[in-house]
């Protein structure tokens, strides 16, 4: 399948207090430069703040970056308000600190598509995203 | 012909024979300079052995700031921790002591350290979860119980909050009956480095500094055995900072306090003494180690040239200091990081520090249980025992190389600095984002070199395993935390005098937008019982919200 006309556009997102924003800000670079619109929200975002953004942003994915243990809660709660708002069809991919399999499972169970712990390659990220977006 | 010349061409000779036909690969400090395959004393330009290095714990400080160095002293060996409520993190704290930790450290959970208390919707999932929850005085005087604050010293990885945390200590050693001037203990308090890395900032950067410069004087006026400031390179490193950038940043962040102390009216003999600093050692051994020197020399140099201290503690800079960063421990292989931490802790103590932290390994995965901890201080306790480095100061002074990698950093610190001056200083940098770009530019290349392969990574880009997931025991926090925690709050607004809470936090606003020093308004309020999240939400209502600047 060929590239879509228009530019995939990313919500990087950092919900909750943790300030580690390394990542997100190496990966809000490395999307741009596989070709993305990449929209960061900088730090200490609550969880309505990254809904309405990604919704006024109108976003293929959203990338939640996450290092201090919360994955799993902010990531249901993120999803949650998300559907009450109706927005059931975009990415939602997770990356950061994700110390088990088990967190891994159970993220996807909840409704995240992606999960990327740290050091994961930015083409195995860009290809995930690329594909999956494709696919919709 | 002199001897160095003499040197310099027969070096150029060697080069020729040895490596004219078969090349090697070139090989770069990871702050982005040129190495040679070998150094020589020609390599010193016009080294002056009482000039450059001197004698330890005289001026510039090179070998050291303390003459006898660890044949007196051992450094204090520092493991940072907290978790949970401060029963929890009294009991590991009473745990560390025990197994041979010489002073504390303490960790905040996110909640604390952003100024939440624990009943605020925003923070439910972070009670406890990565540090201690702090919302009153009382969860202070539970994490020192049984430790008079006289006899131990502890450590404050708080910035934001740091007014709050240093009133609430000092009630705690009142309530102690411990006399002011005998508490001990290093206050964070590095404001400008948290827009750079890590993030725990609250109000702007000018209301930020005011906060920073009333620790400054009140600690000097009336705690003085105490650091008001810990002066961070090693976050800067951690979010992608070389170690010219941690240097030259954390030194141009160190004059900003300095001169708004000295702006307050404080002659600065009077503070500079108890100025301290953290700086961390990752990966490249040799280079951190010079890295350590040459701070310390350039400190000096510019305490004693630039603001004419006189006093030569003035001009000691003393480093608490981190063995392998947080950002080089990985989830493969995890055992493998203990070895990360070793080199790290080795390279910080030949380096000179006064206080070290070595990391636990399993940190690529949550914070570290009771025996990673310990784990990670037996790790300083073989090389201060064991490996016999303790036994001769600075052993690595002299060495061709060190002493021309230390000249070197020295000389590119310097230039950046002088940049920040032309640019206008940090506090403006920081506004514009111009630093955070610099330091996410390191961060990026060095992903990309991860990737690549260009930078090594054992188990991770080389020598991978793939392996079944391990069953270890991770950290967890316990289910009954958030309620205990909202109980024990609940109960402490119940039992204090609301109006007396109001009163203060009146009089606190009062000084907030006056000129007064505000930390013994902000203990006022600690000691009616009001809450971190209480003062810090007035605090943010008057001095307004910080815009972090796009860099990405």
């Amino acid at each position: 399948m060929g590239k879509r006309e228009i530019p995939i556009r990313v919500l990087v997102a950092k919900p909750g207090l943790d300030g580690h924003d390394r990542g997100a800000k190496v990966v809000v670079r490395a999307l741009r430069d596989a070709g993305m619109e990449v929209i960061y929200t900088g730090l200490h975002q609550s969880v309505d703040q990254v809904v309405a953004t990604a919704i006024q942003e109108d976003v293929d994915v959203i990338g939640l970056s996450i290092l201090n243990g919360v994955h799993i809660p902010i990531s249901k709660k993120i999803i949650m308000k998300l559907k009450e708002k109706g927005v059931e069809d975009r990415l939602i991919t997770v990356g950061g600190v994700i110390p088990t399999k088990e967190d891994e499972e159970e993220l996807k169970r909840i409704g995240v598509h992606g999960v990327f712990p740290t050091s994961t390659p930015f083409d195995v990220i860009v290809g995930f995203i690329e594909s999956n977006v494709h696919a919709r | 012909m002199d001897k160095t010349e003499d040197i310099r061409k027969d070096k150029e000779r060697w080069v020729k024979d040895c490596l004219g036909k078969k090349p090697v690969k070139e090989a770069k400090s990871v702050s982005g300079f040129d190495l040679d395959v070998v150094y020589t004393p020609a390599d010193l330009n016009d080294f002056d052995y009482k000039r450059d290095l001197g004698f330890p714990g005289e001026y510039p400080y090179t070998r050291g700031v303390y003459g006898p160095m660890y044949r007196r002293n051992l450094w204090t060996m520092r493991q940072y921790a907290g978790f949970g409520t401060a029963e929890e993190t009294n009991e590991r704290f009473n745990y560390l002591l025990k197994v041979g930790n010489t002073g504390l450290s303490v960790a905040f959970d996110l909640a604390t350290q952003m100024g939440y208390d624990s009943d605020d919707p925003m923070v439910e999932e972070e009670v406890g979860r990565v540090g201690v929850a702090v919302d009153t005085v009382k969860d202070m005087e539970t994490i020192f119980a049984g430790m008079p604050l006289d006899k131990i010293t502890t450590s404050f990885t708080i910035n934001g909050c740091a007014p709050i945390i240093l009133a609430m200590y000092v009630v705690v050693a009142e309530k102690q009956g411990v006399p002011l001037e005998k508490v001990g203990g290093t206050l964070q308090n590095d404001i400008l480095k948290e827009y750079m890395a890590r993030g725990t900032w609250l109000y702007p950067p000018e209301p930020s500094l005011r906060l920073t410069t009333d620790i400054i004087e009140f600690c000097t006026k009336n705690l003085p055995r105490f650091n008001p400031i810990s002066i961070c390179g090693g976050h800067l490193r951690g979010a992608g900072a070389n170690p010219v950038q941690e240097g030259a940043y954390s030194l141009s962040n160190a004059i900003t306090y300095v001169e708004r102390a000295v702006e307050r009216g404080l002659d600065v003999d009077s503070f500079a003494p108890r100025l301290s600093f953290l700086l961390a050692s990752r990966e490249e051994f040799f280079e951190e180690i010079a890295k350590m020197r040459a701070v310390r020399r350039l400190w000096a140099k510019i305490m004693k040239e630039r603001f004419g201290a006189k006093d030569p503690r003035s001009m000691m800079l003393r480093v608490f200091a981190v063995g392998g960063g947080g950002i080089d421990l990985t989830k493969e292989q995890p055992e493998t990081n203990i070895v990360r931490a070793s080199i790290g802790t080795l390279g910080v103590i030949l380096g000179g520090a006064q206080a070290v932290m070595t990391c636990p390994y399993d940190e690529a995965y949550a914070i570290p249980t009771e025996e990673s901890e310990r784990l990670a201080l037996r790790t300083q306790q073989i090389i201060a025992h064991e490996s016999g480095v303790t036994k001769v100061v600075d052993p690595l002074g002299g060495s061709y190389y060190i002493e021309a990698l230390t000249n070197r950093i020295e000389e590119e610190m310097k230039k950046m600095m002088a940049d920040v001056e032309k640019r206008g200083g940090m506090v403006k940098l920081i506004e514009s984002g111009y630093v955070q770009g610099e330091i996410l530019k390191g961060a990026y290349e060095e992903e990309k070199k991860l990737i690549s392969g260009e930078k090594a990574k054992v188990g991770v880009n080389m020598f991978r395993v793939e392996e079944e997931e391990r069953d270890f025991e991770l950290h967890q926090l316990s289910p009954e935390t958030f309620t205990n925690q909202l109980a024990k709050l609940k109960a402490v607004k119940e039992e204090r005098d609301d109006k007396k809470v109001k009163a203060s936090l009146d009089r606190l606003r009062s000084a907030l937008k006056g000129t007064e020093n505000t930390i013994p308004y902000v203990m006022d309020v600690v000691r009616a019982y009001g809450t971190l999240g209480e003062i810090t939400a007035l605090m943010k209502d008057v001095f307004g919200k910080f815009r972090e600047p796009s860099v990405v």
